[in-house]
Formats: structure tokens, sequence, C-alpha cells
């Protein structure tokens, strides 16, 4: 098989782009998307010339570092699969493809068909976790989950964090990722204590990067994981219902604990914690 | 007749790597003596951790929970994509949730068994200990892990067992386990008590007046070369199975910091103990980038056959079962289909070896669910295995539930890394490894379901207690200046290396020398070595070395995103620890679990350990003044599983 790749080609994060063609030949079917580009990558390397910056590591559709555009769709011409596990089976003899990186503001190219996709991390940051401290849990046991909403968080949790949602999104919204993260801990019963600190506080940390969402549903077929529109329906109800459970103002949350001096003194330790700098004889 | 003191030099043996004592209760008691860090000092102290893989998120996580300063780093983009991902069936733990006779010393056992006695006593019960609080902290942490319709925590038995023990999400377990651990990471990162840089790849370490002090990075965006010092480094940075090119392994894997820190003087641990996990995809063309692991619980459920006779092209549906050979069901009668990795993947090569490889390519064995299809229906078989299954129908275009899947053995899990004692630390006080990067234990060969286990082990329940351990005598010493000579001195050797790899201005790129280099050791450091082979693949490695510096060519600078540079300085240290585990593939005359010496075998083919002289781990120190490698010893005691025969007949 014969593939024409055309492939946006860019130095470094301020230059200006361009596509570059290139011609591929004795291509086996079952070479994937991005063996496509470690075929070139061998070519362009023999005849001296820069290979194309692509990002990419366990290869079998799990990691989330693979991303790019082919032919204008997230990840590649197959539904919920990502570029490592595309195969060129997919395309005609001959063809053109096309090749180009995430498009997203909150994705700035870094090279050719890298992008920076920490704009993802900062929204997990703000709260996708549950707040357990090393060596505090209890007995697994204790805590019994129905199965079938054990295997429903589990469809959550499937996310594998590449951003392809965000890339096949026309507004670049990222609420089907925040949604997953969201709905998987909001199945649990371990998620339960920080829900809806946590839906207020991703939320407002992804409004800062990212567009909104307008229920195109682009994102669902360019989602390796299968991540389903539900979550975000989960995430909308959440956050209203947040709205009305957690203030996002800390003075106010607090107000009228504070407001009762011995409390406060009580809410701030015993005297000799208060200011762990104070201490007089610290000790290792 | 190859004259083993040529290559290398035997040292000092090391006698204190392990407290003794009663190993039911040694780290309780081991803990008590651990030296504590009080609160208020904690932030006086800063921690480099370098990998945010299982082990390297977890400790990173929990020493700043704790209030030391921590600085993560890893090569990735995101703390999540480290190839803890990637392992499929689940993670042990001695929980006995089913009344089948399993505790924390069965595990322990099994792993010490399972590990061929090479690995050290008390750090595999630790292990077992431990791995009853995993549960409930990864449970904790929101990790779906697979249900009972009563809603207790469902497991399932795994390779090399005959209890059920192994806890699993879906085909993901390590991707789950990874994705909580990377998120008790960012939840440090959010609070702002800890330091995540991401592209970021250390390039050497810094040994300052004989500690660990600090590492070299260098900023895969914008090249950027420097030092970032520390009162303690731990390196969480993976295995070297990558080393054969084709592999299972994540391609980002690589030896870079582990080999680094060795050539600074770690002791590195048993090199040549590598699992060649018996499951793994057949190449089926030469630009199929890896050996992709079909997860080994597929044996639960699946039957391993070839044709009985050699070369029978009949599609495998059309043989009928009395000219199947089911070998594994037919040599190991009370084990069958599993049958542990080594023992599995041994026979499955000397069916192909025989000639009685199935495929194009004639290079893989059978996986056949008929039996399990019939017997619990395709939808219990899409449960438990549904991801595993799509994976091959993509990869291959075959229908694993119409017809069986192909496998082979292909390199997966290296037991052996960076020596520690049972604080994890290395012999250059300051230094501490976690997970796959360490050696201790595993033995020569690991268990399935281990992995995940001794990650989450080493960074959240071991590497915590230690590290302040080590810190707290400490307290009011400074980190080195970046201006202190052994700062600057790794800093500008980095350079110069980088530099070197850049000036040589060749005509091959680093990918052809590591598909050479995979090739050399497929065929001599593999499923099966000899001496004379060894020897014959060490000279090669070292010519291949050479001429890997005469005519490498690495495309582009050094001040800009540049995964040729990348490639070209990993490739370099594999060229040079590839040679290490030849010679210690050679020096260790037996066989033991994964590491099989034809020369060294039982009249039907097993391994065959020599315990009156090998009872023993390698630590190498790296060559002296006459260039060769030096080997020290650490005796190995087995009381609490005494030493037998493995038997899986």
């Amino acid at each position: 098989m014969r593939l024409s790749l055309v492939i946006w080609r860019q130095a470094d994060a301020t230059a200006a782009g361009d596509f570059e063609r290139y011609e591929l030949t004795d291509i086996a079917p079952e070479v994937s998307i991005l063996e496509l580009l470690d075929m070139l990558n061998a070519q362009l390397v023999a005849e001296n010339r820069d290979p194309v910056a692509f990002d990419h590591d366990c290869r079998e559709g799990i990691c989330g570092s693979c991303g790019l555009m082919v032919n204008g769709q997230a990840h590649g011409p197959v539904d919920s699969t990502p570029a490592c596990l595309q195969r060129a089976r997919s395309f005609e003899d001959g063809d053109i493809v096309t090749m180009e990186p995430f498009r997203a503001d909150a994705f700035p190219v870094i090279r050719d068909l890298v992008v920076d996709r920490s704009s993802l991390d900062r929204i997990i940051a703000s709260g996708g976790y549950v707040s357990t401290a090393t060596n505090a849990a209890p007995e697994a046991l204790t805590m019994s989950v129905n199965k079938i909403e054990s295997d429903v968080a589990m469809d959550h949790a499937a996310c594998i964090g590449c951003g392809a949602c965000v890339a096949a999104c026309p507004n670049a919204a990222a609420q089907l990722f925040t949604g997953a993260k969201v709905a998987h801990l909001a199945q649990l019963p371990q998620g339960q204590v920080e829900r809806y600190e946590r839906v207020r506080s991703m939320v407002e940390t992804m409004e800062e990067d990212f567009g909104s969402c307008t229920n195109f549903g682009e994102c669902v077929p360019a989602c390796p994981a299968d991540i389903q529109l539900d979550v975000i329906a989960l995430l909308n109800r959440d956050y209203a219902r947040s709205m009305f459970r957690v203030s996002g103002d800390e003075e106010v949350r607090h107000k009228d604990r504070r407001d009762i001096p011995w409390l406060s003194r009580l809410r701030s330790g015993p005297w000799w914690q208060s200011d762990p700098d104070d201490q007089p004889h610290a000790t290792s | 007749m190859i004259d083993l003191d040529q290559r290398r030099a035997v040292g000092e043996p090391i006698h204190d790597a392990a407290p003794t004592g009663d190993i039911r209760t040694l780290w309780d008691d081991h803990l008590l003596d651990l030296k504590l860090v009080n609160p208020a000092n904690r932030r006086r102290f800063k921690v480099i951790v370098v990998g945010t893989g299982l082990a390297g998120a977890g400790a990173a996580a929990t020493l700043s929970e704790l209030g030391y300063q921590v600085e993560a780093f890893t090569l990735h983009d995101a703390p999540r994509r480290a190839h803890s991902v990637a392992a499929q069936g689940g993670i042990n733990a001695a929980k006995a949730y089913k009344a089948d006779g399993d505790s924390v010393d069965r595990l322990f056992r099994d792993t010490v068994k399972g590990g061929d006695f090479r690995s050290r006593e008390a750090d595999v019960h630790r292990l077992s200990e431990m791995s009853v609080r995993v549960i409930d902290h990864m449970t904790a942490l929101g990790v779906p892990f697979a249900r009972e319709y009563g809603g207790q925590i469902a497991t399932r038995s795994f390779g090399g067992v005959q209890v059920s023990r192994t806890f699993y999400a879906r085909g993901q377990t390590g991707q789950q386990l990874q994705i909580a651990g990377s998120q008790q990471l960012l939840k440090e990162v959010g609070a702002g008590r800890l330091t995540l840089h991401t592209r970021m790849e250390m390039l050497d370490l810094i040994v300052a007046d004989g500690r660990a002090a600090g590492i070299v990075t260098r900023d895969m965006v914008t090249g950027e070369i420097r030092p970032h010092t520390a009162h303690a480094v731990v390196l969480a940075t993976g295995g070297y199975g990558n080393v054969y090119f084709k592999s299972t392994l994540a391609k980002s894997s690589n030896v870079t910091a582990t080999w680094r820190a060795h050539k600074r003087g770690a002791l590195f641990g048993n090199p040549c103990f590598v699992q060649f996990h018996p499951t793994s995809l057949p190449v089926s063309n030469e630009w199929q980038s890896k050996t992709t692991l079909m997860s080994e619980s597929l044996r639960n459920d699946g039957r391993v056959w070839v044709p009985k006779v050699a070369g029978d092209d009949r599609p495998p549906n059309d043989i009928p079962e009395d000219e199947r050979d089911y070998y594994l069901e037919r040599m190991y009668p009370s084990f069958g289909n599993l049958a542990p990795r080594d023992i599995s993947s041994r026979a499955a090569k000397a069916q192909l070896d025989a000639g009685k490889g199935v495929g194009p390519l004639r290079n893989g064995v059978y996986l056949d669910f008929a039996d399990a299809i019939a017997r619990l229906g395709r939808k219990t078989m899409e449960e438990r295995y549904g991801n595993l299954l799509d994976l091959y129908v993509d990869a291959t275009g075959e229908d694993p539930y119409t017809a069986p899947m192909r496998i082979a053995p292909g390199p997966h899990f290296v037991m052996g890394g960076l020596w520690t004692d049972y604080n994890q630390m290395s012999n250059i006080p300051g230094l501490f490894v976690g997970g796959e990067a360490s050696f201790n234990y595993h033995g020569a060969n690991r268990l399935g379901a281990n992995s995940l286990l001794s990650a989450s082990v080493d960074g959240w329940f071991v590497l915590p207690w230690t590290v302040a351990n080590y810190l707290a005598p400490r307290l009011g010493t400074e980190v080195p200046p970046d201006d202190h000579p052994d700062v600057e001195a790794a800093v500008s050797e980095t350079r110069e290396r980088v530099d070197a790899l850049l000036a040589v201005q060749g005509t091959r790129g680093p990918d052809e020398y590591h598909k050479e280099l995979g090739q050399l050791l497929m065929d001599h450091v593999g499923v099966e070595r000899h001496a004379d082979g060894l020897a014959k693949g060490m000279d090669a490695i070292r010519e291949l070395r050479d001429d890997f510096w005469m005519n490498v060519q690495v495309v582009g600078h050094g001040q800009q995103l540049n995964q040729e540079l990348e490639r070209a300085g990993r490739i370099a240290d594999y060229l040079e620890l590839s040679e290490l585990m030849a010679l210690d593939a050679l020096d260790r005359d037996e066989s033991a679990g994964a590491h099989f010496r034809s020369e060294h075998q039982t009249e039907d083919g097993e391994a065959l350990r020599d315990d009156d002289n090998w009872t023993s781990g390698s630590a190498w120190a790296p060559p002296g003044e006459d260039g060769r490698p030096i080997r020290r010893s650490e005796p190995l005691t087995f009381e609490a599983v005494p030493l037998a025969t493995r038997s899986y007949k």
C-alpha cells in the first residue's frame, strides 16, 4: 500500500508552521498510524532531515500519550480508538492522509504534532481525587459497593487523559474529560465526602482554560475510552447542586463558626502546634 | 575456554543487607528502630523523586503529605502516563477473601518460590504483609476494583498460584492504580506543596561528598541542562526491558536514570534476570513497534496448544482435538496452563524451535478459549477480558472468540535493577530506589500480579518511612550549592555527553543500533542462554557500541525538543548495560528462574540451580581501573522457606 502523508511541521512553540507532503510505500495493512510516522521518520533520518516529533508511549491504547488529528478527526478515522491502534487498513491505496496536532487553545503546540496538555492536569489538581492520607485507609471490605454501580464507576474511570475530546470539540471544551472524573468519584462511596467541593473546584478551573460545552457531542466518538455523554449531564447536575451545598467563598463557608471566639481558638489547634516555627526545642 | 577473570573482578561480599530476627515481626520491629523527623522539621528537607509511576507517585505524594519539600520529575507530559498503566491483569494481596487457604505467609512463600530462591526473604515478607494495606489504600482512593454481586471485592487466580488473591479493575488494573496515584500527586501539586517537573529527563546523579545530593536534568522542550539538589534522591524509574528493542514495554521506558546512578557507583543487582512473558503478541511485520502484552490472566480460561506435527498449515479450527498438543497441560498436569511465566515461555520456545510454531511467520503458539466460551458463555468472557480481546482483534484482524489467539514469549519485566538494602537504599547514602528500578523482591522470576504490588508497597508503604530514617540525623545540613565542585562536574559531564552524541555526525540513526542490539540480545541473552553465546554476545555488543560512537547520526540540535537525541542517549546507555547483562548471565553459572543456562538443566529440561555456589545475589560495581566490572555477592539464606526445587508437575 502507498500513502501520501501531509503533516504539520512547526519547529517550536513560537515558529510559524506549515504542511509538508511525504510519500510512503510498502505499507502493510496492520501498520498503525504511529508506525506510519516511524516509517516516515526512518526515511527522513536516512536523508538527514528532521524527523516528525510526536508523543507516544505504550502503543497499546492505555497511556493516552499519543494524539493527533488525522484527516480532521481526533486520533483518526475509526471511532473510539487511539492513534496507536488505528491501522493503515482504514485508508485506500494512494490516499492523502493529513496529520495535524490536536487543535485547542488550551493545548499549545510544542513542536510538530506534540502539544502541551498540562491544562488537563490542572483540572485534576483542583479536585479530581479523594483526600486520603497514606496509611489511613480502613479495611477495604468495610465498604460494600453494588457491582453494577462499581462497573459504571469503572466505565467513567477508564478515561486515558489523551485530550481527544477537547480536540474534537468545536468549542475546545473539556466537559467530557472533567465529567468522567467527577462521575467516577461521584459513583463511589469513597467520593461522597468531597463530592460537591470537587465538582465546583474542577469546573471553575476548567473554565479558565477551556471553551464551553454546547452539547455537540463530537467528543464521544473521538474518545478512545468510550466515555459517554451522560458524564456531562452528571457534571452539570452536580455542579448545579453544588451551588446550594457549597459556597465558593471560604469566608462565608466558615463564617458562623469563626465568629465564636472560643471555638475559633479550638479550631486553630492546641497552642503548642499553632505555629511550628515557634517551638523552642524542635528536635528530630 | 572462556576466561571469566579477564572479563570481571570479584569484590568483597555484602553481608548486612537485611536485619535478622523473626521474619514475621521483622518489619514491625524495624519500624520501631527507624528514626523519625519532627513534623515541624520536615519542611527543612528537600527530597527529589524521579519517575511518577506507581512507585514514584506514591512516594512523592506521601512524602509531600508528611510535610517534606518534594520535587517530582517525569519525562512524560503528565504524571498519569507512566508504564504502570499497562499492567492489565491485577495486583496480588494476601487478603484471603476466599476460603482457599491463602495468607500473608503463603503469598510470601509463593513469591520466594516463584523467584526460584534468589530474592531476600525479609524483603519478600514485608511485601506480602503490606499487600493488605495497599488494597485498603487503593480502595479508599477510589480505585474501582471489580466487585461481586454482594458488594465485596472480587479476586481471581493468576499465573503460578493456586489461590485466588489477585485484585483487578477490568483489564486495566495498572491504569486505575496509576491514575489514583497520580491524582494524589496532583492533589499535592494543587495544594502548592509539591513541585512537579514534566518533560524533564534525568541524565545524571549528583553525588556530593559521598552522598546522593541531586540530579542533572535535561528539559526536553528547551534542551536546558541544569542541576537540582536535595537531601535525598528517590529513583522510581522503572525497568530496562526495552533494551531488547521489541518488548511489551512502553516506548519511553529506559534505563538511563538507574544506569547513570550505577556509573556514579550504585551497585547494579542481577542485571541478567529478565522475564519473558509467555503471552505477548508475535511479531508480524518489520514496523510492528512492540510485542504487545496479552495479559496472562487469559491463561486462566485459555488453553495453550500447538499442532502435534511440525509444519501443520491447516487453520486452527480444522485441526482435530487428537492432533493438538496441549503441551503445558501434558507436561505440568497440576498447574497446566497456569505454569509460571519462565516455564511457559521456555516451553513455548521449545515448541517454536521444534518447528511447531503457528501463524504466518510460524513464531507463535495458540491460546484457545473455545472450552471457556462453551462453559461460561461469551458474555462472561467479554466481561472478564473484553478490552484485551478487542486489542487483539485490532492488532491482528482475527477474532479470538471464534479462532484461537496466537501468542509468543516477549521480553517483559526485569527482576534486576539497582541493588538496595532493606530500607530500599542503594550503597550510595541518600539514594533510594523503588519499584521495578530496584531488584530485591522478585528473585530470578516474578510472579504474575506482583509488579503492581512491589511498586505500590515501595512507594506508599516503605520509602516514606525509610527516607525519613535517613534524613532524621541530617537535620541542619544544607544541600550543596550549584557551584559545589561535584555538582558542577556532573553538569559539565552531562553537557559533554550530549554534545558528544551530536558531534558524531555519522550515517546511522539511533533506532538502527537499537534494533541490532535487540536482536543480539534475543539471540544470546534471551529465553535461553549458553556460555559460548554469552561470550560471543559480549564481544558483539562491544563492537556495536564502538560503531555507535563512530557512526551514529543524531539529526537536529540540543536546544529543542529532539526525540532523536533522547533516543540516542538512551541507546548509548543500553549499549553499556547490555554488556553487563551478558556478563552477569555468563558469570552466574547456573540456571535459576528466568535465567536458563542450557548447560544447566535436568534430564526433563528444567532449570537446574546450583545452590551450593549461587544462593546469592550479584551486585555489580562499575569497572575498576583495569576496566573490569566488579561483582560483589550478597549471600542469601532461606529459613522460613527452605530451599527446594520448584516443581509444577
